[in-house]
């Protein structure tokens, strides 16, 4: 990549216009930009969400992303790589992550981007708190299908977190 | 620094009621498994330690039961992760 991956974990809300832009900035060599948002549903198993918190491991997290990022740029020729993950209390309808993955052309721009999301879930130090509107609040179990989803790629160093 | 950091976090912090503490590194204690017994051994929340699915890191990389620790080291124990 000419520029360095960007990586970013924050409470603030990300523009997704604006990330886009700076990915591009200044580049002709970019055909394809892959992306992916994760946002907040507002109701999880028939129950009705007030909110999510994001909790992770401030020391981990930075360093797991990045190798997440440096995995994706060994195995696809990507011009530019962009990964945000919000952090704290999150409302129905905000994001959570947002995943851009720019290369020549889209083959290789889809398949990072669904990489990249795929090992962040299972591979990243997050974890979700879900607070439903009755007052209760609940941790989000980790989904096999998730694991599933990661091991698809292929294996490859980090066992997952 | 003879003394080991560790941390907790999600369900696994409020069950411990922690989010860290430091322990003077016992002469028994060289892995991480030994380490969860030392501190399952203590009773009250840290039992929840025992629960399967819970997972390590030293030192901020992903580490199993036999990994060795060492004075000076940060140990962070936490469920499997679900961001994204």
């Amino acid at each position: 990549m000419a520029d360095g991956p960007r990586v970013a974990v924050q409470p603030a809300p990300f523009d997704v216009a604006a990330e886009l832009a700076a990915l591009t900035a200044g580049r002709h060599d970019i055909g394809a930009i892959g992306s992916f948002v994760g946002t907040v549903r507002d109701s999880v198993g028939g129950r009705r969400l007030a909110a999510m918190t994001l909790e992770h491991y401030p020391a981990m997290t930075e360093r797991a992303l990045a190798g997440i990022v440096a995995e994706a740029t060994q195995r696809w020729p990507l011009l530019g790589v962009t990964v945000i993950h919000r952090v704290g209390r999150l409302q129905p309808g905000e994001g959570i992550v947002l995943v851009l993955a720019a290369s020549a052309h889209r083959a290789a721009a889809l398949a990072a981007t669904g990489f990249l999301i795929d090992w962040l879930k299972t591979r990243a130090p997050f974890w979700k708190q879900e607070h439903f509107d009755d007052g209760t609040s609940a941790w989000v179990a980790a989904r096999s299908e998730d694991e599933a989803a990661a091991a698809a790629w292929g294996e490859a160093p980090p066992p997952p977190a | 620094m003879a003394e080991l950091r560790i941390l907790y976090f999600a369900w696994l912090r409020e069950r411990v009621g922690r989010s860290e503490e430091t322990l003077e590194l016992p002469a028994e204690v060289r892995t991480v498994a030994a380490l969860r017994r030392h501190l399952i051994a203590r009773g009250d929340g840290y039992p929840a330690l025992a629960e399967p699915t819970v997972r390590v890191a030293v030192n901020q990389a992903m580490a199993d039961a036999a990994t060795a620790l060492a004075p000076g080291d940060e140990v962070a124990f936490f469920p499997p992760v679900t961001g994204g």
